[in-house]
């Protein structure tokens, strides 16, 4: 009740000492400028990806910010006369199985950290931090090398091994900050009614972490879905290659029309993150601020 | 084994052997924390570690693709200390990282006092505020490739239709203006991470220090300045850090739209790196370049180590 309070006031605050065009000036009109300024490349992006292709390069007949004629042919073109498809079930394909082992290898390992308190467990959670700020850039001549021996050299398999470099550290830490939630004692009850470790991990913490292991796995999946050095130096093969990369190689020819389905390849790859991101806006927000409060 | 010790204890009247079955439990849990930490330590290990390794080693070489190299000393940086474009992409890092950082940080903390505001429609606006963070960059870096076309460009067209200019602008043909599009690229795309984040920390800061500073007389700016950045520098320190160590770093956003380009003027050291270990095949040369910017990642590093320090005593405590 009182930090409902409390809230409510927080919201209203001390809002009613300024006047209305005061407020106007001072709120609304720079939050006003942000949002077209940080949403306009979109709004482009997607009015270029059904606009005819008469319309697109000819700016002076036709307002350019609006179309009346809408049409699928970009998206179309995309969908059943190239290997779009097939780049973007690559990309879902290493995202999920990226994924995948980089929440288990987390939950493992957060678990052990927090839980378990072995001999080093602070250490190891501190070199873990590190290998947060080790960025795929310095990584990736080494790595290529590294891939290329192991002969996963243009394999997706490549890809799923690697991100979870980029992917455990987060979720590792992320994990860690909800497992401290959970209070001891539930376990301690756990384990005198005879439970194992296995036990506690997958009947009593787990399920009480649900949020927490939605956020990591939103996060990580995002992330798959954004990384580009690795894609581009692993993967060779046009059919191999990931939306991101595909998009930037492939698309590119002489043809002036190329607007057009480079837009819709860019809509059409943006989308199920954008929808992802629709149904899990709060978790998405606490991964994002959780991981850099820890 | 422990299911076995566990049950065991729980069967018992736990008094008497209280010390033997916690002093085995412990070890147990020690060798439990290892077989746990397994899985993300070998990741870590293989694909990182050694590669982080290996890759100042192969600065020390003449590797080529497909061809292993020898020991060669310096050989790769004193090689690279006569480079000009080299140094040019150093530059361009440092101009790149420190625009792009000190503008992310001014306006993505002007929106973040913003949204702390009583606004209507709140939650829909902090979610479209996220959205340049969610789509894959280099589809968004497509799409400012489009917005800067040399012909086509809605922004010279737009200003044209105002009459603030008369020609197209050659925004990614001309180095400088090159330069500033690709810095400005980077901002939007760096904004929204540094308004939510320290939106989240300006939601932790109680409103009664802000009722009582007005109550005394305290100015916008002297809340600002007294109550609201002292209790936000911890989380500006981590933000911050993070922002610089990934602008600094930063490759796909170069390579989607300009690749380094026009002359060079662009290229940061990560591209540069790509240009001349991956698409040259000089992997030993790449290297050291990729190299060269540990330092400075140390640095960013070592900023964000005193800024959480400094939580710890300004706190008071040692609690995390």
């Amino acid at each position: 009740m009182a930090i409902a309070e409390a809230k409510a006031d927080h919201s209203e605050g001390m809002s009613y000492l300024e006047s209305v065009p005061r407020r106007l000036v001072t709120l609304y009109l720079p939050l006003v400028i942000f949002l077209v300024i940080l949403l306009f490349p979109f709004y482009w992006m997607a009015l270029t990806a059904i606009k005819p292709n008469e319309q697109l390069l000819d700016m002076e007949t036709v307002s350019p910010f609006w179309t009346w004629d809408p049409t699928l042919q970009h998206i179309k073109k995309l969908l059943f006369d190239s290997n779009y498809p097939k780049w973007l079930w690559n990309t879902m394909y290493v995202a999920a199985g990226a994924t995948a082992l980089s929440i288990v290898a987390s939950v493992l390992a957060a678990y052990a950290i927090v839980r378990l308190r072995f001999k080093g467990a602070q250490t190891v959670g501190g070199l873990i931090f590190l290998a947060y700020l080790v960025p795929p850039s310095i990584l990736f001549i080494p790595l290529a090398t590294v891939v290329f021996q192991y002969g996963l050299f243009d394999s997706p398999l490549a890809l799923i091994l690697v991100y979870p470099t980029i992917l455990i550290p987060f979720s590792t830490w992320l994990l860690m900050g909800y497992f401290k939630t959970i209070p001891f004692e539930l376990e301690e009850c756990a384990l005198i009614d005879g439970a194992s470790r296995w036990q506690i991990l997958t009947r009593i913490v787990l399920p009480l972490s649900v949020p927490g292991l939605i956020s990591a796995f939103i996060f990580c999946f995002t992330l798959c879905w954004n990384e580009f050095i690795y894609a581009l130096t692993f993967l060779q093969s046009v059919t191999n290659k990931t939306v991101p990369v595909a998009i930037v190689n492939e698309f590119v020819d002489g043809d002036i029309y190329r607007w057009g389905s480079l837009m819709a390849g860019a809509l059409v790859g943006s989308l199920p993150l954008v929808v992802l991101y629709a149904f899990f806006v709060e978790h998405y927000v606490s991964a994002m601020t959780g991981a850099v409060k820890e | 084994m422990v299911d076995v010790t566990d049950k065991t204890m729980a069967r018992r009247a736990p008094r008497k052997i209280e010390v033997s079955a916690w002093s085995q439990l412990k070890s147990n849990r020690t060798w439990l924390g290892y077989w746990f930490m397994l899985p993300a330590l070998a990741i870590l290990a293989l694909f990182l570690a050694y590669p982080l390794g290996l890759g100042v080693w192969l600065s020390f070489t003449d590797t080529k693709i497909g061809r292993g190299g020898g020991w060669i000393g310096l050989e790769n940086y004193e090689w690279l200390q006569g480079d000009s474009t080299f140094w040019l992409s150093v530059l361009n890092t440092l101009l790149y990282t420190i625009v792009a950082s000190v503008i992310k940080f001014a306006a993505g903390l002007y929106l973040a006092l913003l949204l702390d505001k009583h606004i209507p429609f709140k939650a829909l606006v902090r979610a479209a505020v996220l959205i340049p963070f969610i789509v894959p960059t280099v589809l968004s870096a497509i799409a400012f490739w489009w917005i800067y076309d040399s012909q086509f460009s809605i922004l010279s067209w737009s200003l044209k239709k105002m009459g603030l200019i008369t020609a197209n602008i050659d925004f990614l043909g001309d180095p400088w203006n090159a330069r500033w599009s690709t810095i400005f690229a980077n901002i939007w795309r760096g904004v929204p991470f540094v308004a939510i984040t320290l939106l989240a920390g300006l939601q932790t800061v109680s409103p009664s220090l802000y009722e009582a500073a007005t109550l005394d007389g305290a100015t916008p700016w002297q809340r600002f300045r007294h109550i609201t950045y002292p209790l936000l520098t911890p989380i500006i320190a981590v933000v911050m850090t993070f922002s610089v160590l990934f602008t600094f770093t930063d490759f796909q956003l170069i390579w989607a739209m300009t690749r380094g380009g026009p002359v060079n003027a662009t290229h940061l050291m990560a591209t540069l790196s790509y240009q001349r270990g991956i698409i040259a095949g000089q992997l030993g040369e790449g290297a050291a370049i990729a190299t060269a910017m540990i330092p400075f990642l140390l640095g960013a590093i070592m900023i964000s180590w005193f800024g959480l320090q400094r939580r710890k005593w300004q706190q008071g405590s040692d609690n995390d």
